[in-house]
């Protein structure tokens, strides 16, 4: 129900862009929502993050995924236990390049004759949530090309290496096909998987809805449409030079349910679980060394006034029972 | 375990989920899935809210009248003192990840046993009274609102999860179910919803010095029959300081230790080994207890019980503290102690007085671990040895949750066995080091009552001790954690029968060859030793 109902919203994007863009509402889908979705982009991004940074880490509470530092003669694992700063940067580093924690995944199953628990190595969610990521990342530089002139060189070679396999003409992005697999995986996945589809929420379907209605817009305005880059790129350019112009030629309904889709995406992103982008950088069981008892990991709210029963009042209660039983005891009775 | 189905029948796990979502499936008490609340005396000692005689069982929780408000406003400020608290409920993907890591889940089957779906039980209710999307869209967005059914299901769920961070290792972006339970539970409180196994110990603990409440002269009689038991095996009586000023090492390990078996052979096994090293140190009947209940409390009932080692160490003079064997205890130790009670600069960076080894991976806190020290002792050639007097036994080792993913304290107790005893194999590799199984019973849910929650949670370490066991004929399940001293036992004769628990310095005290003693013709248990079963008798 929740998917249907993603679904729905994000069909709702396309028409209501669609439409408004036949109705000569270019500016308002083309330099007014543009700039609006770019504020509370960065606005929403800035304030979320500044409001966990905000909130303190009383306690050092690292997830420990291997060997502690400790004798010299036993070998730590200084990536998964860092007790430095570089340790915690190469954890991070391959935490958030190479998603590490999910390439540990296992799949269970139970074989009730035995009866026996196995687990095998399940790297399908990690590849495919691999791929999405870094076939997003690399659709966004080559869209740098939209909002630079000339178009650093550094993004050319992105687009050219993404265009290696030569298939068709124009030719064919591998990171438009990787990226639309990804999702579809993680679609796939949302919904078959029981368990996983018990736990899943609107907000868990919508974005995924939501980047699939975004790839196919701008794949059918590449290979089926063959919208007018140049007329695409006057607009952008004079959206990042702050001198917002509809272009001279009319750009196509397509290009409009895509640009739509993307400054939804960009609203949408500060309010929801897409913030894990940034979040991950804030978990502190994984940003934060095993150091706490090599040195003191200070709470700001630590309360002194909390103190333990003191020795004196022990001592009081069971000083009889202490000089009986041998034990020595401070005040005599 | 009278009212446990047998292990055929437990086994019978469903898996799929149900048809109505969760937030429709209504929370089920039924005897052993849920732990006996709190005594009122026991509140009121406590000073914690809403002492009162209640049942999960009632329908009736009597809780206080305005409780909405009170959770709700304990949730506020919880998220603004816990920055882990807000990342975790705003950050879920949901990507399922962790659906399956937890021993409850794969014991049990129900979904709210899924560390996704046990935070859910919580991030629906911070959705519903603190975002907008949740306060607009209502459950379209998975928010609902707090009603006394979400607070029953709380107390089943978050008391159905032993905060063993398993979960949290497979998470992308660590996400802690430890912490989000921790952070329930301590909502749970302010309306007086907690369990008697937690908050009697923490009250015992308080006033006795030990979770058991053992007095300081039934502390020395109990010590007392174990020396002589240790001057049967060995032939020496050994005379430990209690309670002495001046001593160089202060010892602090769990009570559970000095008075269960098989706990109590590890007990002796420091007593030998302390022995044999003429250590100058001394036990403390204040501060009796290594583990530490306000763990699975708050963290102001944790601050409050671990402030005892340091204040006693001060009082007695000692250079540094040694802790023994003990799963949760190093996760106060190693993750809050110094940040609760430091700075410790009265006391000095452990050094062995033996091999002159200083540990300056406890130079913040001045604790040392046992299997550290002992682990540096065997490498310098310190101790001599007979792994053959543990012969009796084929070991392999489970690591408490909390030194592999708390603390990192992995090789140091394997170290140990494999030099202690002669036949050591490994449990298979998704169930050891830092991807280890719960023995079912932590975070303060090793009751009776508990007990068939408790074996089904059970069920992965289980298995994974019967595959050695059948594969190599392991015997033995060695361990460094005194809840685990109590809990695997049942496990093993439910899951794997046939194989028994020690703890590593059991095993130290077997091979230990003293200066003096008589020629050994049993193990601590008083087991023959092999080769000695005809001079028994």
């Amino acid at each position: 129900m929740a998917a249907l109902y993603a679904f729905l919203v994000v069909l709702a994007c396309g028409i209501i862009a669609w439409l408004g863009a036949g109705a000569g509402l270019g500016t308002i889908f083309g330099i007014i929502l543009p700039y609006v979705a770019a504020a509370v982009f960065i606005v929403g991004v800035v304030a979320r993050v500044l409001g966990w940074a905000r909130r303190p880490v009383p306690f050092c509470i690292p997830t420990t995924g291997g060997q502690q530092k400790s004798l010299p003669w036993i070998k730590a694992s200084p990536w998964d236990n860092p007790t430095t700063a570089s340790g915690v940067v190469m954890r991070m580093a391959l935490e958030v390049l190479t998603f590490r924690s999910l390439f540990r995944n296992t799949s269970l199953r139970l074989d009730r004759t035995g009866p026996k628990v196995a687990y095998s190595s399940e790297k399908f969610l990690w590849l495919f949530s691999l791929m999405f990521h870094y076939s997003f990342l690399i659709i966004l530089i080559r869209h740098l090309r939209f909002f630079l002139n000339p178009t650093p060189w550094c993004v050319r070679t992105v687009a050219f290496l993404d265009s290696l396999l030569q298939v068709g003409l124009p030719v064919m992005y591998l990171t438009d096909v990787l990226f639309v697999a990804g999702l579809l995986f993680l679609l796939g996945r949302r919904i078959l998987d029981a368990k996983v589809n018990y736990v899943s929420l609107l907000q868990d379907y919508f974005p995924l809805f939501l980047l699939l209605g975004i790839a196919a817009t701008g794949i059918w305005m590449r290979y089926v449409a063959k919208v007018d880059v140049i007329a695409v790129k006057e607009l952008t350019m004079g959206l990042v030079t702050l001198h917002p112009a509809l272009p001279s030629q009319p750009l196509a309904p397509s290009f409009f349910i895509h640009l739509t889709m993307v400054c939804v995406l960009g609203i949408y992103f500060p309010f929801s679980k897409l913030m894990h982008m940034a979040g991950v950088f804030l978990s502190p069981t994984r940003v934060v060394p095993n150091m706490s008892r090599r040195a003191m990991w200070v709470n700001p709210w630590n309360d002194p006034s909390i103190k333990p029963h003191s020795y004196a009042a022990y001592e009081d209660e069971f000083r009889e029972k202490m000089v009986e039983a041998g034990l020595p005891v401070e005040k005599k009775a | 375990m009278a009212n446990c189905p047998p292990p055929e029948e437990l086994i019978n796990i469903n898996y799929t989920t149900p048809v109505k979502s969760w937030m429709d499936t209504k929370t089920l008490f039924k005897p052993g899935n849920f732990s006996y609340p709190t005594k009122p005396d026991i509140l009121k000692y406590l000073g914690m809210p809403n002492p009162r005689e209640w049942s999960p069982m009632d329908a009736d929780w009597k809780l206080p009248p305005d409780w909405k408000r009170i959770v709700t406003e304990k949730f506020r400020s919880n998220l603004k003192k816990y920055r882990s608290l807000k990342v975790f409920m705003d950050i879920c993907v949901r990507c399922g990840a962790c659906a399956d890591k937890c021993h409850f889940f794969i014991g049990g089957g129900d979904p709210k046993n899924m560390p996704v779906l046990r935070a859910e039980l919580l991030r629906s209710i911070y959705r519903g009274d603190f975002t907008l999307a949740g306060k607009v869209l209502g459950r379209l967005a998975g928010a609902r609102k707090l009603d006394e059914d979400v607070i029953k299901e709380w107390f089943l769920y978050f008391y159905q999860c032993t905060e063993c961070r398993r979960c949290s290792l497979y998470c992308p972006y660590g996400i802690d179910t430890a912490e989000i339970t921790m952070m329930a539970r301590d909502l749970l409180h302010e309306v007086g919803c907690n369990i008697n196994w937690i908050l009697e110990p923490v009250a015992n603990c308080n006033r006795t010095g030990n979770h058991l409440g053992i007095q300081p002269q039934a502390f020395v009689d109990m010590m007392d029959f174990l020396l002589d038991d240790i001057e049967e095996i060995t032939g020496k009586r050994i005379k430990p300081n209690i309670n002495k000023k001046g001593c160089e090492i202060l010892f602090i390990t769990p009570s559970g230790d000095i008075f269960a078996d098989p706990g109590i052979y590890t007990f002796m096994g420091y007593l030998i080994l302390f022995d044999y090293l003429g250590l100058d140190y001394t036990w403390s009947t204040y501060a009796s207890e290594g583990g530490n209940f306000g763990l699975f409390t708050s963290d102001a009932m944790m601050k409050k019980l671990n402030a005892k080692m340091y204040a006693e160490a001060k009082r007695l003079g000692v250079k540094w503290i040694l802790g023994g064997e003990c799963g949760h205890m190093w996760r106060v130790i190693n993750q809050y102690m110094l940040t609760m009670n430091g700075p410790a600069d009265f006391l000095e960076t452990p050094v062995s007085p033996l091999t002159g080894t200083r540990f300056d991976a406890a130079a913040g806190t001045k604790m040392l671990h046992i299997c550290e020290f002992t682990a540096d002792l065997i490498k310098n050639g310190k101790l001599r040895l007979d792994p053959s007097r543990n012969d009796n036994f084929v070991t392999t080792f489970h690591d408490s949750c909390n030194p592999a993913r708390g603390m990192g304290l992995l090789e140091e107790p394997r170290y140990i066995l494999k030099n202690v005893c002669r036949q050591f194999y490994e449990m298979p590799e998704n169930t050891i080091r830092e991807q280890t199984f719960c023995c079912g019973g932590g975070a303060g849910l090793n009751n009776e009552e508990f007990t068939e929650t408790r074996l089904r949670g059970g069920l992965p370490r289980g298995n994974a001790v019967k595959y050695v066991r059948d594969r190599h004929g392991v015997n033995n399940l060695a361990c460094i954690c005194a809840i685990d001293r109590a809990t695997l036992p049942p496990l093993c004769d439910y899951w794997a029968p046939g194989v028994g628990v020690s703890g590593v310095h059991e095993l130290v005290g077997n091979a230990l060859i003293l200066d003096g003693e008589k020629k050994r013709t049993t193990d601590l248990r008083q087991n023959p030793l092999p080769g000695m079963e005809a001079e028994e008798e």
